[in-house]
Protein backbone atom coordinates (compact mmCIF):
# COMPACT_ATOMS: atom_id res chain seq x y z
CA UNK A 1 0.00 0.00 0.00
CA UNK A 2 1.34 3.47 -0.90
CA UNK A 3 -0.11 6.30 0.90
CA UNK A 4 0.64 9.36 -0.17
CA UNK A 5 -0.32 13.55 1.32
CA UNK A 6 1.40 16.28 -0.47
CA UNK A 7 1.00 20.06 -0.78
CA UNK A 8 3.66 21.60 -2.82
CA UNK A 9 3.48 25.39 -4.61
CA UNK A 10 3.67 25.48 -8.64
CA UNK A 11 4.68 28.34 -10.48
CA UNK A 12 1.87 29.67 -12.48
CA UNK A 13 1.00 32.88 -14.33
CA UNK A 14 -0.23 34.76 -12.78
CA UNK A 15 0.74 34.35 -9.62
CA UNK A 16 0.76 30.62 -7.86
CA UNK A 17 -1.11 27.76 -7.62
CA UNK A 18 -1.10 25.10 -4.96
CA UNK A 19 -1.06 21.12 -6.08
CA UNK A 20 -2.60 18.82 -3.35
CA UNK A 21 -3.00 15.57 -3.77
CA UNK A 22 -4.16 12.29 -0.56
CA UNK A 23 -4.63 9.57 -2.54
CA UNK A 24 -3.47 5.42 -1.17
CA UNK A 25 -2.70 2.75 -4.19
CA UNK A 26 -2.56 -0.96 -3.70
CA UNK A 27 -0.10 -3.01 -4.44
CA UNK A 28 0.39 -3.69 -7.85
CA UNK A 29 -2.41 -1.41 -8.95
CA UNK A 30 -2.19 0.25 -12.29
CA UNK A 31 -3.58 3.67 -11.73
CA UNK A 32 -4.39 6.41 -14.24
CA UNK A 33 -2.97 9.88 -13.43
CA UNK A 34 -4.88 12.55 -16.02
CA UNK A 35 -5.54 16.56 -15.79
CA UNK A 36 -5.03 19.54 -17.69
CA UNK A 37 -1.42 20.79 -18.50
CA UNK A 38 0.04 22.25 -15.55
CA UNK A 39 -1.75 21.14 -13.00
CA UNK A 40 1.23 19.28 -11.36
CA UNK A 41 0.93 15.67 -13.04
CA UNK A 42 4.82 15.38 -13.75
CA UNK A 43 5.76 17.34 -10.43
CA UNK A 44 3.38 14.98 -8.31
CA UNK A 45 5.49 12.17 -10.06
CA UNK A 46 8.98 13.66 -9.15
CA UNK A 47 7.52 14.21 -5.71
CA UNK A 48 6.89 10.49 -5.00
CA UNK A 49 10.49 9.60 -6.49
CA UNK A 50 12.42 11.92 -4.26
CA UNK A 51 13.36 14.28 -7.16
CA UNK A 52 11.03 17.04 -6.07
CA UNK A 53 10.73 18.02 -2.49
CA UNK A 54 6.81 19.26 -1.34
CA UNK A 55 6.43 22.28 1.43
CA UNK A 56 4.22 19.77 3.25
CA UNK A 57 3.77 16.19 2.94
CA UNK A 58 4.04 12.13 3.89
CA UNK A 59 4.68 9.57 1.86
CA UNK A 60 4.40 6.03 2.76
CA UNK A 61 5.36 2.59 1.04
CA UNK A 62 4.31 -0.45 3.14
CA UNK A 63 4.66 1.27 6.34
CA UNK A 64 8.14 2.48 5.44
CA UNK A 65 8.57 6.52 5.36
CA UNK A 66 9.73 7.70 2.12
CA UNK A 67 8.72 11.69 3.23
CA UNK A 68 7.38 13.25 6.08
CA UNK A 69 8.12 16.52 6.06
CA UNK A 70 7.15 17.54 9.81
CA UNK A 71 9.51 14.86 10.97
CA UNK A 72 12.03 16.06 8.47
CA UNK A 73 11.93 12.16 7.24
CA UNK A 74 13.74 12.25 3.26
CA UNK A 75 14.56 9.28 1.66
CA UNK A 76 16.82 9.65 -1.45
CA UNK A 77 15.79 8.79 -5.07
CA UNK A 78 18.61 6.24 -4.81
CA UNK A 79 16.99 4.60 -2.20
CA UNK A 80 13.44 5.03 -3.19
CA UNK A 81 14.86 3.19 -6.53
CA UNK A 82 11.07 3.73 -8.50
CA UNK A 83 11.37 3.06 -12.52
CA UNK A 84 10.99 6.53 -13.50
CA UNK A 85 10.07 7.23 -17.53
CA UNK A 86 10.17 10.33 -18.14
CA UNK A 87 8.52 12.29 -20.65
CA UNK A 88 11.43 13.66 -22.47
CA UNK A 89 12.45 10.05 -22.24
CA UNK A 90 15.97 10.98 -20.20
CA UNK A 91 18.59 9.29 -22.39
CA UNK A 92 21.87 8.96 -21.89
CA UNK A 93 23.84 10.09 -25.17
CA UNK A 94 26.49 8.48 -24.72
CA UNK A 95 24.97 4.79 -24.16
CA UNK A 96 23.98 2.70 -26.45
CA UNK A 97 20.67 0.90 -26.04
CA UNK A 98 22.58 -2.03 -24.20
CA UNK A 99 24.74 0.22 -21.97
CA UNK A 100 21.27 1.89 -20.70
CA UNK A 101 20.35 -1.57 -19.27
CA UNK A 102 23.81 -2.91 -18.49
CA UNK A 103 23.90 0.48 -16.64
CA UNK A 104 21.10 -1.10 -14.35
CA UNK A 105 21.32 -4.76 -14.05
CA UNK A 106 24.31 -7.04 -14.94
CA UNK A 107 21.65 -10.32 -15.17
CA UNK A 108 21.87 -10.68 -18.92
CA UNK A 109 18.87 -12.96 -18.88
CA UNK A 110 16.83 -10.19 -17.30
CA UNK A 111 17.78 -7.84 -20.06
CA UNK A 112 17.52 -9.44 -22.66
CA UNK A 113 14.07 -10.51 -21.54
CA UNK A 114 13.32 -6.31 -21.53
CA UNK A 115 14.84 -5.65 -25.05
CA UNK A 116 12.47 -8.83 -26.04
CA UNK A 117 9.41 -7.01 -25.09
CA UNK A 118 10.33 -3.87 -26.42
CA UNK A 119 11.40 -5.39 -29.59
CA UNK A 120 14.95 -3.18 -29.20
CA UNK A 121 17.03 -6.74 -29.62
CA UNK A 122 18.33 -5.84 -32.97
CA UNK A 123 19.12 -2.42 -32.03
CA UNK A 124 20.80 -3.24 -29.32
CA UNK A 125 24.71 -1.09 -30.29
CA UNK A 126 22.80 2.14 -31.13
CA UNK A 127 22.98 5.18 -29.52
CA UNK A 128 19.73 7.22 -28.93
CA UNK A 129 20.56 9.45 -31.30
CA UNK A 130 20.00 6.99 -34.04
CA UNK A 131 16.75 5.96 -32.33
CA UNK A 132 13.67 6.24 -33.54
CA UNK A 133 11.14 8.53 -30.88
CA UNK A 134 9.36 5.31 -30.62
CA UNK A 135 12.19 3.18 -29.86
CA UNK A 136 13.79 6.03 -27.69
CA UNK A 137 10.33 5.65 -25.51
CA UNK A 138 10.45 2.05 -25.68
CA UNK A 139 14.04 2.16 -24.20
CA UNK A 140 13.02 4.47 -21.63
CA UNK A 141 10.35 2.37 -20.39
CA UNK A 142 12.94 -0.49 -20.58
CA UNK A 143 15.58 1.17 -18.88
CA UNK A 144 13.36 2.17 -15.90
CA UNK A 145 12.08 -1.79 -16.08
CA UNK A 146 15.76 -2.80 -15.43
CA UNK A 147 15.80 -2.43 -11.64
CA UNK A 148 13.05 -4.16 -11.23
CA UNK A 149 10.72 -1.31 -9.58
CA UNK A 150 8.56 -2.08 -6.82
CA UNK A 151 6.64 0.84 -8.12
CA UNK A 152 6.89 2.91 -11.62
CA UNK A 153 5.95 6.18 -12.43
CA UNK A 154 5.29 6.91 -16.23
CA UNK A 155 4.87 10.62 -17.88
CA UNK A 156 3.14 10.09 -21.07
CA UNK A 157 4.87 6.51 -21.75
CA UNK A 158 2.97 5.54 -24.46
CA UNK A 159 2.86 9.17 -26.53
CA UNK A 160 5.39 8.30 -29.30
CA UNK A 161 3.99 4.55 -30.06
CA UNK A 162 1.84 3.93 -32.87
CA UNK A 163 -1.60 1.63 -31.44
CA UNK A 164 -0.37 -1.65 -33.07
CA UNK A 165 3.32 -1.16 -31.29
CA UNK A 166 1.63 -0.10 -28.33
CA UNK A 167 -0.93 -2.97 -28.17
CA UNK A 168 2.34 -5.46 -28.47
CA UNK A 169 4.75 -3.88 -26.02
CA UNK A 170 1.63 -3.27 -22.79
CA UNK A 171 0.61 -7.02 -22.37
CA UNK A 172 4.78 -7.65 -22.01
CA UNK A 173 5.12 -5.03 -19.13
CA UNK A 174 1.94 -6.25 -17.89
CA UNK A 175 2.92 -9.48 -17.06
CA UNK A 176 6.91 -8.17 -15.71
CA UNK A 177 4.60 -6.24 -13.16
CA UNK A 178 2.41 -8.65 -12.37
CA UNK A 179 5.71 -11.24 -11.91
CA UNK A 180 6.87 -8.42 -9.67
CA UNK A 181 4.04 -6.94 -7.49
CA UNK A 182 4.74 -3.81 -9.60
CA UNK A 183 2.62 -0.88 -8.41
CA UNK A 184 1.88 1.84 -11.28
CA UNK A 185 1.11 5.16 -11.98
CA UNK A 186 0.60 6.37 -15.46
CA UNK A 187 0.36 10.06 -16.34
CA UNK A 188 -1.53 10.52 -19.47
CA UNK A 189 -3.01 13.20 -21.43
CA UNK A 190 -5.06 10.57 -23.71
CA UNK A 191 -8.66 9.21 -22.15
CA UNK A 192 -8.81 6.02 -24.45
CA UNK A 193 -4.60 4.92 -24.32
CA UNK A 194 -5.00 3.10 -21.44
CA UNK A 195 -8.73 1.96 -21.64
CA UNK A 196 -8.59 -1.93 -19.82
CA UNK A 197 -5.56 -1.34 -18.37
CA UNK A 198 -5.73 0.67 -15.72
CA UNK A 199 -8.13 0.23 -12.56
CA UNK A 200 -8.34 3.42 -11.61
CA UNK A 201 -8.17 6.75 -12.38
CA UNK A 202 -6.97 10.35 -10.61
CA UNK A 203 -7.79 13.60 -11.79
CA UNK A 204 -4.87 16.22 -10.72
CA UNK A 205 -6.18 19.62 -10.64
CA UNK A 206 -3.97 22.36 -8.66
CA UNK A 207 -5.73 25.21 -7.10
CA UNK B 1 68.74 28.73 -30.22
CA UNK B 2 68.53 27.58 -26.48
CA UNK B 3 65.70 25.02 -26.65
CA UNK B 4 65.09 25.20 -22.80
CA UNK B 5 62.62 27.75 -22.53
CA UNK B 6 60.08 26.13 -24.86
CA UNK B 7 60.34 22.54 -23.06
CA UNK B 8 60.28 24.67 -19.65
CA UNK B 9 56.83 26.38 -21.13
CA UNK B 10 55.69 22.73 -22.27
CA UNK B 11 56.30 21.01 -19.29
CA UNK B 12 54.24 24.08 -17.17
CA UNK B 13 51.60 24.29 -19.22
CA UNK B 14 50.81 20.42 -19.40
CA UNK B 15 51.28 20.10 -15.38
CA UNK B 16 48.89 22.96 -15.24
CA UNK B 17 46.45 21.65 -17.58
CA UNK B 18 46.81 18.25 -15.52
CA UNK B 19 46.48 19.88 -12.00
CA UNK B 20 43.13 21.76 -13.21
CA UNK B 21 41.31 19.16 -14.97
CA UNK B 22 41.61 17.14 -11.69
CA UNK B 23 40.51 20.23 -9.87
CA UNK B 24 38.70 22.00 -11.94
CA UNK B 25 36.28 19.27 -12.69
CA UNK B 26 34.31 18.93 -9.25
CA UNK B 27 34.77 22.49 -8.53
CA UNK B 28 32.82 23.29 -11.94
CA UNK B 29 30.29 20.47 -10.97
CA UNK B 30 29.76 22.35 -8.01
CA UNK B 31 29.57 25.35 -9.38
CA UNK B 32 26.91 24.44 -12.20
CA UNK B 33 24.50 23.22 -9.00
CA UNK B 34 22.06 25.97 -7.65
CA UNK B 35 23.62 29.62 -6.69
CA UNK B 36 24.55 30.94 -3.57
CA UNK B 37 26.64 33.41 -1.94
CA UNK B 38 29.65 31.36 -1.75
CA UNK B 39 29.30 29.98 -5.31
CA UNK B 40 28.99 33.82 -6.55
CA UNK B 41 31.89 35.12 -4.45
CA UNK B 42 34.19 31.90 -5.30
CA UNK B 43 33.40 32.34 -9.38
CA UNK B 44 34.17 35.82 -9.24
CA UNK B 45 37.33 35.45 -7.73
CA UNK B 46 38.06 32.54 -10.10
CA UNK B 47 37.25 35.21 -13.17
CA UNK B 48 39.43 37.84 -11.67
CA UNK B 49 42.79 36.85 -14.06
CA UNK B 50 40.44 37.15 -17.01
CA UNK B 51 39.72 41.00 -16.10
CA UNK B 52 42.84 41.56 -13.99
CA UNK B 53 45.97 42.85 -15.44
CA UNK B 54 48.86 39.72 -14.81
CA UNK B 55 51.08 41.82 -13.64
CA UNK B 56 48.81 42.83 -10.35
CA UNK B 57 47.88 39.79 -10.16
CA UNK B 58 51.67 38.39 -10.07
CA UNK B 59 52.54 41.09 -8.00
CA UNK B 60 49.74 39.33 -5.18
CA UNK B 61 50.92 36.49 -5.24
CA UNK B 62 54.90 37.63 -5.00
CA UNK B 63 53.92 39.62 -2.18
CA UNK B 64 51.91 36.47 -0.63
CA UNK B 65 54.46 33.88 -0.99
CA UNK B 66 57.52 36.10 -0.84
CA UNK B 67 59.51 33.99 2.55
CA UNK B 68 59.88 37.21 4.13
CA UNK B 69 55.77 37.11 4.70
CA UNK B 70 52.69 35.92 5.64
CA UNK B 71 52.23 32.51 4.32
CA UNK B 72 55.28 32.11 2.05
CA UNK B 73 57.57 32.53 5.33
CA UNK B 74 55.02 29.91 7.16
CA UNK B 75 55.98 27.79 3.80
CA UNK B 76 59.02 28.78 3.72
CA UNK B 77 60.05 27.96 7.51
CA UNK B 78 57.54 25.28 8.78
CA UNK B 79 57.86 22.83 5.02
CA UNK B 80 60.96 24.61 3.40
CA UNK B 81 58.82 25.26 0.17
CA UNK B 82 59.53 28.31 -1.22
CA UNK B 83 57.65 29.29 -4.47
CA UNK B 84 58.69 33.11 -5.27
CA UNK B 85 61.42 32.29 -8.26
CA UNK B 86 60.92 28.69 -8.19
CA UNK B 87 59.02 26.51 -10.81
CA UNK B 88 56.59 25.47 -8.14
CA UNK B 89 55.57 29.21 -8.37
CA UNK B 90 55.21 29.41 -12.02
CA UNK B 91 52.72 26.68 -11.40
CA UNK B 92 50.91 28.24 -8.64
CA UNK B 93 50.75 31.29 -10.40
CA UNK B 94 49.48 29.51 -13.89
CA UNK B 95 46.87 27.59 -12.22
CA UNK B 96 45.19 30.80 -10.55
CA UNK B 97 45.73 32.34 -13.92
CA UNK B 98 44.04 29.84 -16.28
CA UNK B 99 41.02 28.43 -13.63
CA UNK B 100 38.43 30.87 -15.64
CA UNK B 101 39.57 28.94 -18.95
CA UNK B 102 38.72 25.38 -17.28
CA UNK B 103 36.46 26.58 -15.56
CA UNK B 104 34.31 28.12 -17.41
CA UNK B 105 33.47 25.77 -20.70
CA UNK B 106 32.91 23.13 -18.20
CA UNK B 107 30.71 24.31 -15.39
CA UNK B 108 28.77 26.19 -18.91
CA UNK B 109 28.46 22.83 -20.51
CA UNK B 110 27.08 21.13 -17.30
CA UNK B 111 24.21 23.38 -16.56
CA UNK B 112 23.93 22.91 -20.54
CA UNK B 113 22.68 19.46 -19.93
CA UNK B 114 18.86 18.46 -19.20
CA UNK B 115 18.83 17.99 -15.48
CA UNK B 116 16.85 14.77 -16.14
CA UNK B 117 19.48 12.75 -17.03
CA UNK B 118 21.16 13.16 -13.50
CA UNK B 119 17.67 12.75 -12.05
CA UNK B 120 17.04 9.40 -14.20
CA UNK B 121 20.52 8.00 -12.93
CA UNK B 122 19.70 8.55 -9.19
CA UNK B 123 15.75 6.65 -9.52
CA UNK B 124 18.30 4.17 -11.21
CA UNK B 125 20.38 3.95 -7.90
CA UNK B 126 23.14 5.41 -8.78
CA UNK B 127 25.00 8.11 -6.41
CA UNK B 128 25.96 11.73 -7.32
CA UNK B 129 29.50 10.42 -7.89
CA UNK B 130 28.57 7.64 -10.49
CA UNK B 131 26.62 9.80 -12.34
CA UNK B 132 28.87 12.60 -13.01
CA UNK B 133 31.52 10.22 -14.04
CA UNK B 134 29.08 7.95 -16.23
CA UNK B 135 26.31 10.11 -17.28
CA UNK B 136 27.51 13.89 -17.28
CA UNK B 137 31.19 13.74 -17.82
CA UNK B 138 30.93 11.35 -20.94
CA UNK B 139 28.26 13.73 -22.14
CA UNK B 140 30.48 16.69 -22.06
CA UNK B 141 34.21 15.47 -23.77
CA UNK B 142 33.79 17.81 -26.19
CA UNK B 143 33.71 21.33 -23.54
CA UNK B 144 36.40 19.34 -21.62
CA UNK B 145 38.59 19.20 -24.64
CA UNK B 146 37.87 22.73 -25.24
CA UNK B 147 38.60 23.54 -21.83
CA UNK B 148 41.65 21.80 -21.59
CA UNK B 149 43.35 23.12 -24.66
CA UNK B 150 42.45 26.33 -23.99
CA UNK B 151 44.29 26.07 -20.65
CA UNK B 152 47.03 24.78 -22.43
CA UNK B 153 47.66 27.57 -24.86
CA UNK B 154 46.82 29.99 -22.32
CA UNK B 155 49.37 28.60 -20.31
CA UNK B 156 52.08 29.21 -23.36
CA UNK B 157 51.47 32.54 -23.47
CA UNK B 158 51.44 33.65 -19.95
CA UNK B 159 54.09 36.74 -19.18
CA UNK B 160 53.35 39.03 -16.53
CA UNK B 161 52.09 36.66 -14.06
CA UNK B 162 54.97 34.55 -14.73
CA UNK B 163 57.85 37.20 -14.60
CA UNK B 164 56.08 38.58 -11.44
CA UNK B 165 56.50 35.70 -9.57
CA UNK B 166 59.40 33.48 -11.14
CA UNK B 167 61.69 35.81 -12.56
CA UNK B 168 64.17 35.05 -15.74
CA UNK B 169 66.15 32.18 -14.28
CA UNK B 170 67.20 29.88 -17.40
CA UNK B 171 66.73 26.09 -16.79
CA UNK B 172 64.22 27.14 -14.11
CA UNK B 173 61.69 29.95 -14.59
CA UNK B 174 62.44 31.59 -17.90
CA UNK B 175 59.71 30.28 -20.21
CA UNK B 176 59.17 30.89 -23.81
CA UNK B 177 57.25 34.15 -23.64
CA UNK B 178 60.05 35.64 -21.45
CA UNK B 179 63.04 34.24 -23.25
CA UNK B 180 60.78 36.24 -26.42
CA UNK B 181 61.12 39.89 -24.51
CA UNK B 182 64.29 38.71 -22.93
CA UNK B 183 66.27 38.71 -26.61
CA UNK B 184 64.64 41.63 -28.28
CA UNK B 185 66.39 43.61 -24.95
CA UNK B 186 69.28 41.94 -26.01
CA UNK B 187 68.74 42.93 -29.93
CA UNK B 188 68.64 39.28 -30.74
CA UNK B 189 65.91 39.18 -33.22
CA UNK B 190 66.70 35.91 -34.56
CA UNK B 191 66.14 33.90 -31.09
CA UNK B 192 63.23 36.32 -30.76
CA UNK B 193 61.36 35.39 -34.07
CA UNK B 194 62.52 31.71 -33.42
CA UNK B 195 60.58 31.28 -30.00
CA UNK B 196 57.71 33.62 -31.85
CA UNK B 197 57.25 31.18 -34.27
CA UNK B 198 57.52 27.88 -32.60
CA UNK B 199 54.51 29.41 -29.78
CA UNK B 200 52.73 30.11 -32.68
CA UNK B 201 52.67 27.40 -34.30
CA UNK B 202 52.18 25.35 -31.21
CA UNK B 203 48.81 27.62 -30.56
CA UNK B 204 47.90 28.06 -34.14
CA UNK B 205 47.62 23.82 -34.47
CA UNK B 206 46.16 23.86 -30.80
CA UNK B 207 43.19 25.99 -31.78
CA UNK B 208 42.82 24.39 -35.03
CA UNK B 209 42.87 21.39 -33.43
CA UNK B 210 39.89 22.32 -30.80
CA UNK B 211 38.06 23.74 -34.12
CA UNK B 212 38.25 20.00 -36.14
CA UNK B 213 37.05 18.25 -33.21
CA UNK B 214 34.37 20.15 -31.79
CA UNK B 215 32.84 20.97 -35.40
CA UNK B 216 30.33 18.21 -35.21
CA UNK B 217 30.13 17.76 -31.61
CA UNK B 218 29.12 21.41 -30.24
CA UNK B 219 26.83 24.36 -31.89
CA UNK B 220 29.86 26.40 -31.58
CA UNK B 221 33.51 25.31 -31.54
CA UNK B 222 34.73 27.25 -28.75
CA UNK B 223 31.85 25.98 -26.40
Amino acid sequence: MISIDIEKKLRAYPGEQMLKIAAQFETSSITKIYGPSGAGKSTFLKIIAGLIEPEYGKISVDDVVWLDTVLKTFLSPQKRKVGFVFQNYALFPNMTVQQHLEYVSDDAQWTNRLLAIGKLETFTSHKPEYLSGGQQQRLAILRAMAIRPKLMLMDEPFSALDPKMKSELIPGLKSIWDELGTTVLIVSHNPQELEGLTAREIYVESQ
Amino acid sequence: MDLTPIWLTLKLAAITTMILLIVGLPLAYWLSKGRSIAKIILEAIITMPLVLPPSVLGFYLLMAFSPKHGIGEWLHNIFDIQFVFSFKGLVLASVIYSMPFMIGPIKSALQQLPLSLSQASYTLGKSERETFIKVLLPNIRASMLTAAILTFAHTLGEFGVVLMIGGNIPGVTRVASIAVYDSVENMDYTSANAYSLILFCITFIMVISVFVFNKYKAKSPLE
